[in-house]
């Protein structure tokens, strides 16, 4: 029966118990795997096998003379003793009296930020390891400020190996201030301080002779009085993570609460789609309630029947969220390849995969000073801030008040890799649209008795787009749609009257035809847009600003010399004649579209059976509903 | 089809009875008093939360189902994830052959009254040719467990597996992400890890990739424990002392669990009061003298133990880093 009274106890201890999230962040040879392994040994954290094991190993591989070496505690790959480095993050578990500790063990090397990233966006705390000898090191500086930026606001700075300069009071107060002096330009967090040595434990758990001039905190005294709670926002954020449907009576959607609370019977609104319910019922893993609060994992039911995807935001009415496609946001690149303006990319925000790209980078953060330095691209360990563009609008908040949906990845289209990391600052100005009240797509479709629609011809000079782009639009005028032709010799003639013809320059000619054609097709009509767009990569930077559902995308297919024998603008002729250069097809690349929605073969079809073709797609996609 | 060649059966062998008694476990949750800790609702919370995100995103997600306690608790929350509905995936269980009788007894009760779909899959052409763990030594786990587990993931499709994995087992598994990446051969490759930032889980895979999701990556042998007192879990009831024939054998307690257990000159199974802290194959899994029959008992002893968990596995500590090795190979 004494199992029944220990474990009474232990259960009742562990009631009393929070939990902190930290990271350890230092410098190479600060002593960071010291500390950590010192940490959970003195805590008692370490079952016999595993130290005798590092015991073993000490002699193999140990830096300690014949004493233990605690590094060799948490160091678990093979291959980073054999290189005597740490890797990657490692999660470590231990818990006192008072509170249980989740520690993520950041490395220090090269790819620094990636696993930065990875354990401060769950973390409340940092301790920060300097070496004595050598003082604030400018990799040090720069972790706490990725921890700072993903919205760490306590740090513990660890003064270690002060044996190596005979544990003076003077060098540990020298190095204090000018560490304070350092952390005074990360915005609002304080910083504490403790002199220690991780080798031989003195000031981590246990207190220190050699030390006793020191009269603050241990190292774990400091960690167990920390804050330990997360930031929770007042209004109500339910993304929709998973809906449930086991029959056709039940629809139930599933999510973890990100903010503020909810209520049965609370008016809610899904965003960005728009609609509004009422809460039925709200389950929860303890079983059905009334209300349930931030942190918890629910499924609710609403009171109408809607058809609510992953990725929309449940909101009350009175706060919602920010409902819009443009927005700048801070960004931890830890790619190889550089962020480039323009460049197609996924975001993965709460739930969502949206395509995008970053309209431009605004700065570079110079994590050495904190200065924001112009700059035109992100390169790896990178931190800076970009306006972003996506395909669909998307709801989201600032990250200052909503971290989960104020914060989203960057994911690379081919290889899925993730490149980086977002914190939304802010949208930008004149599209901070709360959705609610807002006229939508659907509404005005409605009105005009039609499905809007971005129909891009593309294809060589002289294959025919202009042509068959008119004839379209006419043929659409006359069945009574809205519709409306972009033409590339048109558009070039007035809005992009002052680009020319380089590279940058068409592309920045196709974006702004782009986003023309977008807020033609938001108005409710058929855009009808006839440009070259001879790159893949082109006509993927259309499609992430127009947005997959809108885009017809249609090859007007047509030999390189049959085009040129029709030259219907005397192009080929000038080009042939050497007074036009760097023409698509003849000395500019030209890739032909793999899979478009549509290919128009313009030496089989002639002008009315091209026409019927997009005419009977556009059918087909239920464009031309006349209900 | 040679040894590619998959089988399955759930019910196999001659040896294995066909009622074992099940002890009930009592009930201290209700008569505690005690709520849950919020350290541990929170680990709750994002367990549901994984489980969520991979079943939405993922075409063909399992459940691997080992039957012992962290997969009783990953079943449990899997159930709450998606409750009322009922779960919208199945469960698969790698057959080693050498699985303790009571284990397979548990598994088939548990998928009956739960109504579960469970897959069984074992290497059939490893059982054809005879491998067991007294003959093939260390190739033994290689063969019925991850050519097994990697059989049995490529034979239904399953492009996602959830396990009950957690970083405070082994140093390897401390280095491991929430959803862990594999490549078409099921490897893993420890430097080439995704950044998890937030609980933006980014799903996208290539065509062939694999995933392996850990809801349980943060949970302590106490959380687990902790748990199943709360929420009441039902467990092999291996894990609860009970006088058991055994032999010792290189320092550990195996159990005689049937007849094909080689006894070496001079051995001769003893009824000792054991029960077991981690469950695999019998031959290879040591007993611990143990008084424990209620879950507090096993906490508090727990509480007390100075030794890790895996230390009760023989299959681990063959050579040094060999969970690493295993884990690049395909296993878990």
């Amino acid at each position: 029966m004494g199992g029944e009274i220990a474990f009474r106890r232990y259960a009742e201890g562990q009631h009393a118990k929070d939990l902190l999230r930290l990271i350890t962040c230092g410098s190479v040879d600060d002593g960071k795997s010291t500390l950590i392994g010192r940490l959970l040994l003195d805590t008692g954290s370490l079952p016999e096998d595993v130290v005798r094991a590092a015991a073993r190993d000490s002699e193999r591989w140990g830096t300690n003379g014949d004493q233990l070496d605690v590094a060799l505690l948490v160091d678990g790959l093979q291959s980073e003793r054999e290189q005597g480095i740490t890797i990657d993050v490692a999660h470590r578990y231990f818990d006192t009296a008072r509170r249980k500790f989740i520690l993520a063990d950041t490395p220090g090397h090269e790819q620094y930020t990636r696993n930065m990233a990875t354990a401060a966006s769950t973390a409340t705390a940092a301790v920060l390891l300097l070496d004595a000898s050598r003082g604030l090191r400018p990799q040090t500086l720069r972790h706490a400020c990725i921890a700072r930026l993903m919205g760490v606001r306590q740090f513990i700075v660890a003064v270690n190996k002060m044996d190596l300069v005979g544990h003076d009071p003077a060098v540990y107060a020298q190095i204090v201030a000018t560490t304070r002096e350092a952390l005074a330009r990360l915005p609002s967090h304080e910083a504490h301080f403790v002199p220690l040595v991780a080798r031989s434990g003195d000031n981590v758990v246990g207190r220190s002779a050699a030390l006793d001039w020191y009269t603050g905190p241990t190292l774990l005294g400091l960690l167990e009085t920390l804050d330990s709670s997360e930031p929770e926002a007042p209004e109500l954020r339910l993304p929709v993570q998973y809906v449930a449907r086991p029959n056709e009576h039940f629809r139930g959607y599933a999510g973890t609460i990100s903010g503020g609370q909810l209520q049965v019977g609370d008016k809610v609104v899904a965003l960005p789609a728009g609609v509004r319910s009422q809460v039925v019922s709200i389950d929860t893993a303890q079983g059905p309630r009334q209300q349930a609060a931030v942190g918890e994992a629910v499924m609710i039911t609403l009171a109408d029947q809607l058809d609510l995807g992953r990725g929309q935001v449940l909101a009350h009415l009175a706060a919602p969220p920010n409902v819009g496609t443009r927005f700048e946001a801070e960004v931890v690149w830890m790619a190889p390849q550089p962020l480039v303006a323009g460049d197609g990319l996924e975001f993965k925000f709460a739930h969502r995969y949206v395509a995008g790209s970053a309209a431009r980078v605004v700065h570079r953060v110079d994590v050495a000073d904190l200065g924001a330095h112009p700059a035109m691209t992100l390169g790896l360990n990178d931190v800076g801030r970009c306006e972003f563009v996506l395909a669909e609008p998307i709801a989201f908040d600032s990250y200052d008040e909503h971290r989960a949906t104020g914060s989203f990845a960057i994911i690379d289209r081919v290889t899925h890799q993730t490149l980086g990391a977002g914190l939304v600052r802010s949208a930008s100005r004149g599209r901070l649209i709360a959705a609610p009240e807002q006229v939508t797509r659907p509404q005005r479709a409605a009105q005009k008795h039609q499905r809007p629609a971005v129909v891009w011809l593309n294809g060589l000079s002289g294959s025919g787009k202009s042509t068959i782009g008119a004839a379209l639009d006419r043929a659409l005028f006359e069945r009574g749609h809205h519709s409306y032709l972009l033409d590339g010799d048109g558009l070039r003639q007035g809005l992009n009257r002052d680009l020319g013809f380089s590279p940058p320059e068409r592309r920045e000619n196709l974006r702004r035809a782009a986003e023309a054609a977008r807020l033609l097709a938001d108005a409710g009509l058929i855009v009808i847009a006839a440009f070259i767009s001879p790159l893949q990569s082109d006509r993927d930077a259309v499609r992430a600003i127009v947005g997959a559902e809108l885009l017809v995308d249609v090859h007007v297919d047509a030999p390189l010399a049959e085009c040129e024998r029709r030259d219907p603008k005397g192009h080929y002729r000038r080009v042939r004649a050497g007074t036009l250069r760097e023409f698509t097809g003849i000395d500019a690349p030209y890739e032909p579209p793999q899979s478009p929605d549509l290919r128009l073969d313009t030496l089989q079809l002639d002008l009315a059976a091209a026409v019927d073709r997009l005419l009977a797609y556009l059918e087909a996609d239920g464009c031309l509903a006349t209900a | 089809m040679s040894l590619e060649q998959v089988v399955t059966s759930t019910a196999a062998f001659a040896y294995m009875p066909t009622s074992v008694e099940i002890v009930p476990l009592r009930d201290h949750a209700t008569t505690s008093g005690l709520a849950m800790p919020r350290s541990l609702r929170a680990l709750e919370t994002e367990a549901i939360h994984v489980f969520r995100e991979v079943a939405a995103e993922f075409e063909r997600p399992v459940l691997l189902y080992s039957i012992g306690k962290d997969s009783s608790v990953l079943l449990h929350l899997a159930c709450k994830a998606f409750a009322p509905a009922p779960l919208p995936f199945p469960l698969l269980h790698i057959e080693s052959g050498w699985d303790f009788r009571e284990m397979i007894e548990f598994r088939d009760r548990t998928a009956r009254d739960q109504g579960l779909d469970l897959r069984v899959h074992y290497n059939a052409a490893a059982r054809v040719a005879g491998v067991t763990p007294f003959s093939h030594g260390a190739a033994y786990a290689d063969l019925v467990l991850t050519t097994a587990l990697k059989q049995g993931l490529d034979r239904w499709g399953f492009d996602a597996a959830f396990g009950g994995g957690r970083r405070d087992e082994e140093k390897a598994r401390a280095k491991e992400r929430i959803l862990s990446f594999r490549d078409a051969q099921h490897r893993w490759d420890p430097r080439n890890q995704r950044p998890e930032l937030w609980r933006h889980y980014n799903g996208r895979i290539a065509r062939g990739q694999k995933l392996r999701a850990f809801p349980l990556s943060n949970w302590t042998e106490a959380d687990i424990w902790t748990y199943i007192h709360l929420e009441n879990i039902p467990l092999v009831p291996l894990y609860f002392a009970k006088p058991r024939p055994v032999v010792r054998r290189d320092g550990a307690l195996i159990m005689v669990d049937d007849e094909r257990l080689p006894l070496h000159a001079g051995e001769q199974p003893r009824l000792e009061r054991v029960r077991f802290r981690t469950l695999g194959c019998y031959p290879l899994t040591a007993a611990t003298p143990s008084a424990a029959t209620t879950v507090p008992e096993v906490i508090a002893e727990l509480l007390a133990s100075k030794e890790s968990e895996r230390s009760g596995r023989l299959v681990d500590s063959d050579q040094v880093a060999s969970m690493e090795r295993k884990k690049a190979e395909g296993y878990f």
